[in-house]
């Protein structure tokens, strides 16, 4: 049997469903996911790692009197699927009643799934050695490029091929399935103090043919390392500060970390009571769209069975809505808008698709213009947010700005500010949007931030 | 799934026992294209997770998930393949897989397998996952009810608590055979406290490979109280400053900052690939003299502590830098054929699904001369850390950050006002360098910080005493 046959998987998802009434639940839901996995990495020309396996497991919750267990297992035959299921309703006894546990009302389930155009036949050809291949070549590449390209961390080819099934004792039955593949490559140099300097580039689609080819992925690798050779600490003091898409992705992920459901009825949210304020700069749209066709992050359903939908977070500068699963929108006496998440292994929870802040209208070179002095991050590192507040501090790396120009590389400072103050202080957004990954931002500006260095 | 004895199939007397004969079997089958080396990784793991908020238990959780990695090696090349069921068929399959990556060459048979007596670092009479679960559900309401008593600012609570059995089964074509059975518990509190339109949040929690008799010397109230006193205490927090200055790291958990400045760069991989800020080093000084640093697998019912290896190496302990003198790195099975050194109980992975590495079990900066106070006492202006949220690190350059959830300003030797959530940055080489003055109050964190390194996490333990460090810069954002 494929592992990604969808029909097989949406089978055993309601036949889960089914055991589960039999034994007793009033109700559940079961999402069984199957995929199989490639991965290869090439390192200085030489094989390092092929890694081939295909897998499949099962998640189930079961409500009983309102009482909610939540279970997983990867062994689906029909034997063990039954004596699991049982034990799974006698789990739920556990726990305490609840009454916000219960299914979705039928009537906002999914009737419906859209082709959003998520699997890619040509994916699945890539065998082993045509992986290789082109890890050789993109590494390759990268260590052609500049003689100060002096070693390699490697090449990797990675591909998820992927099908999901997901049902509840209302009826709702979904499935699709997916192909995901990407090449990274990761050069190395060697600095005059004695320090080295890493740096990488990658390309990741759906879609195989729209993979960015293997040699440019490994100059650009070489040519972003290179550029870090002589990185310094620069003195501490306030400054504009650009983010790259690659860097103000981050700032993304933290900002859905305060604006999800789950975060706003546990107070875990600086934007607790904001909704219908403004939150950022009015140069600042945020979506989140699970509808984009063949979209990294694109669903036909979410993770409650309700249909996919576009959502406005954040419309020139003022926040919608929070976004919602069906259990933190009953929590708050909202409804859902169809952002619920979920894994084989865990509770559904708030989540994104494909989101994005929306391209402005400035090219990036001239969004560096009119600074004096100024720190262009192209990354970030650690965990300096603190969601309650929104205190941020992270450490970062990239570029002075000087007179209008990237200057010298920058490392080993930080920066900081608070999240309020630095959406709101956006003041300039880039046209360069690519949706390479599920979060998603074109180049932008923060007038002010404290850097802290030397 | 009920409590009772939980048992991997593949163990002895299990519904398909693994023996030595079997496994051979699966040996010659990866060896067969040509590979030098191969090991089969069994894994059986049950875990369970219980959530309860807003003063009611509103989840229980439980999974069990069991398979069969196959690494073949060949060269400095790795074949890897897994299978989730324990047939011959599927576990056939996932050795031929992994075989493909010898494509030519002489096939070497597995030596003789024999069976492995290994040390035992968590004696644990009833794992928590055996126990019945009412007992443990209680503890979530203690830990709640303490927090909640603090301080009548305090205004949301949760408490969760995670627990897993792991057992294992190693065979390698060296002919070991070694089992192991990894308990592994977490417990915590998070509290939210608010006051006058300030909202502040705090945690408090920890474990190990303990069973429920960790309870008996760490209550769940003394949890739920730690939770509650951060965020009552955060409350007051102001800007922090920015720039380069003197930071005193409190005891315990402040072993992050070892983790990340100087151990994941002391891994054999890194340093075998020449990637590695700690290249070449060996024998050379790379920290103040003041510094001692192991990796000690073997600290009874800590977090990290491994009886044996995902490669089927006896946990062990292992001086790193010697009065800071680099003394060794942390090995797999791969690097220690690259250096001609012996295992050194460092080769671990995620799980079947993941090739091991060179990973940390629980590092440790050793005691050092200084009286905790005196070393306060001597900054003029800096900042006290004390709680972490984590941290991270560049491997090449040694570049390394580690985010703050409570410190407290240090003026004229005295602490002051806490301050808001902040980031420190530094270089690995560097930091540790400046290392001025180190304290008698070596401490343990509590269990429960976990690493993750090329998408695998493992759980790890840390541990330091008081450290003064000189100059360190600190992501606030007051000039």
């Amino acid at each position: 049997m494929s592992t990604y046959a969808v029909d097989k998987l949406k089978r055993i998802a309601e036949e889960a469903c089914r055991l589960a009434r039999k034994h007793g639940a009033d109700a559940a839901e079961a999402l069984v996911q199957g995929g199989a996995e490639l991965s290869v990495k090439i390192r200085l020309g030489e094989p390092e790692l092929v890694q081939e396996a295909a897998s499949r497991a099962l998640g189930l919750r079961v409500f009983r009197d309102r009482r909610a267990a939540l279970t997983y297992t990867s062994d689906l035959s029909d034997a063990a699927l039954d004596r699991f299921v049982a034990e799974s309703v006698e789990l739920a006894k556990l726990a305490e009643p609840d009454e916000l546990n219960e299914l979705p009302a039928r009537a906002e389930l999914a009737t419906e799934q859209p082709d959003l155009e998520l699997w890619d036949d040509a994916a699945v050809s890539v065998d082993a050695k045509g992986a290789l291949d082109r890890c050789k070549t993109g590494e390759a590449a990268a260590r052609g490029f500049s003689p100060k390209v002096t070693n390699s961390e490697g090449a990797t080819y990675s591909r998820v091929v992927g099908a999901s099934a997901f049902a509840n004792s209302d009826g709702f039955g979904g499935g699709y399935r997916g192909t995901y593949q990407s090449l990274v490559v990761e050069p190395i140099c060697d600095d005059a103090d004695g320090k080295k300097r890493n740096g990488f580039w990658w390309t990741a689609d759906r879609f195989l043919s729209r993979l960015q080819d293997p040699e440019s992925v490994g100059r650009e690798a070489a040519r972003r390392t290179v550029a870090k050779l002589g990185s310094e600490k620069i003195d501490t003091g306030e400054m504009p500060v650009v983010f790259d898409p690659e860097a103000g992705r981050a700032l993304l992920r933290a900002l859905f970390s305060v604006i999800s459901g789950g975060a706003i009825y546990r107070k875990s949210s600086y934007l607790l009571d904001r909704e219908g304020t403004k939150v950022a700069s009015p140069l600042v749209t945020i979506v989140d769209d699970p509808l984009i066709a063949r979209g990294p992050g694109s669903r036909p359903y979410d993770g409650d069975g309700l249909p996919s939908r576009k959502n406005v977070v954040v419309d020139g500068g003022t926040l919608q809505t929070y976004l919602f699963d069906v259990y933190s929108a009953r929590k708050l006496g909202r409804k859902s808008n169809g952002c619920a998440g979920r894994g084989v292994g865990g509770a559904p929870h708030v989540t994104t698709s494909n989101f994005i802040l929306q391209k402005g209208t400035t090219k990036p070179e001239a969004i560096l213009s009119g600074i004096t002095r100024g720190l262009y991050v192209t990354e970030m590192m650690g965990f300096g947010f603190n969601a309650v507040t929104g205190d941020f501090s992270r450490g970062a790396g990239g570029f002075l700005i000087e007179n209008g120009k990237l200057g010298r590389p920058v490392s080993e400072v930080t920066i900081g500010a608070n999240f309020n103050d630095l959406w709101c202080s956006v003041d300039a957004v880039g046209d360069d949007l690519d949706l390479r990954s599920s979060t998603a931002c074109p180049t932008f500006r923060v007038s002010k931030m404290m850097v802290a260095g030397r | 799934m009920g409590a009772g004895q939980l048992q991997a199939p593949f163990s002895p007397g299990g519904a398909t026992e693994i023996d030595a004969a079997l496994a051979r079997r699966l040996l010659e089958l990866s060896l067969a294209a040509g590979g030098d080396y191969a090991d089969l990784f069994f894994e059986y793991r049950a875990g369970a997770d219980y959530v309860y908020e807003d003063e009611r238990v509103k989840a229980v959780g439980r999974g069990i998930t069991l398979g069969l990695g196959v690494r073949v090696t060949k060269g400095d090349a790795t074949g890897y393949a897994y299978c989730e069921d324990l047939t011959w068929e599927a576990m056939a399959e996932a050795a031929r897989t992994a075989a493909q990556i010898a494509q030519s060459g002489q096939s070497h048979a597995p030596v003789d397998i024999r069976a492995l007596t290994i040390p035992s670092f968590y004696p644990v009479s009833v794992p928590t996952l055996e126990t019945l679960a009412p007992e443990k559900l209680e503890l979530l309401r203690r830990g709640d009810r303490a927090a909640r008593a603090y301080d009548p600012r305090i205004v949301k609570v949760s408490a969760s608590f995670a627990e897993e059995l792991k057992e294992i089964l190693i065979v390698t074509s060296d002919g070991k055979l070694v089992r192991d059975r990894q308990p592994l518990m977490r417990y915590g509190v998070h509290a939210i406290a608010e006051d006058k339109g300030k909202r502040q949040g705090g945690s408090g929690g920890g474990g190990g490979r303990f069973g429920m008799e960790y309870f008996t010397t760490h209550p769940p109230e003394s949890h739920g109280t730690e939770a509650a006193r951060v965020a009552v205490a955060m409350l007051d927090a102001v800007d922090a400053p920015a720039g380069s200055m003197e930071v005193v790291l409190g005891a315990g958990d402040s072993g992050i900052l070892l983790h990340e400045a100087i151990g994941h760069g002391l891994e054999a991989d890194f340093n075998r690939k020449q990637t590695s800020n700690y290249s070449g080093q060996l024998g050379k000084r790379v920290a103040s003299e003041l510094c001692t640093v192991v990796d000690d697998g073997t600290i009874t019912h800590d977090r990290g502590a491994i009886n044996v290896d995902d490669e089927g190496n006896p946990g062990r302990k292992n001086v790193l830098i010697e009065n800071g003198i680099l003394r060794a790195y942390m090995q797999d099975k791969l690097s220690c054929k690259h250096f001609g050194v012996e295992p050194s109980g460092n080769g671990r992975r995620q799980s079947f699904r993941h090739n091991p590495l060179p990973r940390m079990t629980n590092t440790a900066l050793l005691a050092g001369p200084h009286d905790p106070e005196e070393i306060i006492r001597s900054v003029k202006r800096g900042v006290y850390a004390k709680r972490f949220s984590g941290g991270q690190v560049n491997i090449s350059n040694g570049d390394f950050v580690f985010s703050l959830t409570e410190s407290y300003l240090i003026e004229d030797g005295k602490l002051g006002a806490p301050l808001k959530g902040v980031n420190l940055i530094g270089n690995g080489p560097d930091v540790l360098t400046k290392v001025t003055m180190l304290g008698k109050d070596f401490q343990l964190s509590d269990g429960i910080w976990t690493c993750g390194k090329d998408g695998q996490s493992v759980p790890v333990g840390v541990g330091t005493p008081t450290v003064k460090i000189a100059a360190i810069t600190v992501g606030g954002t007051k000039a």
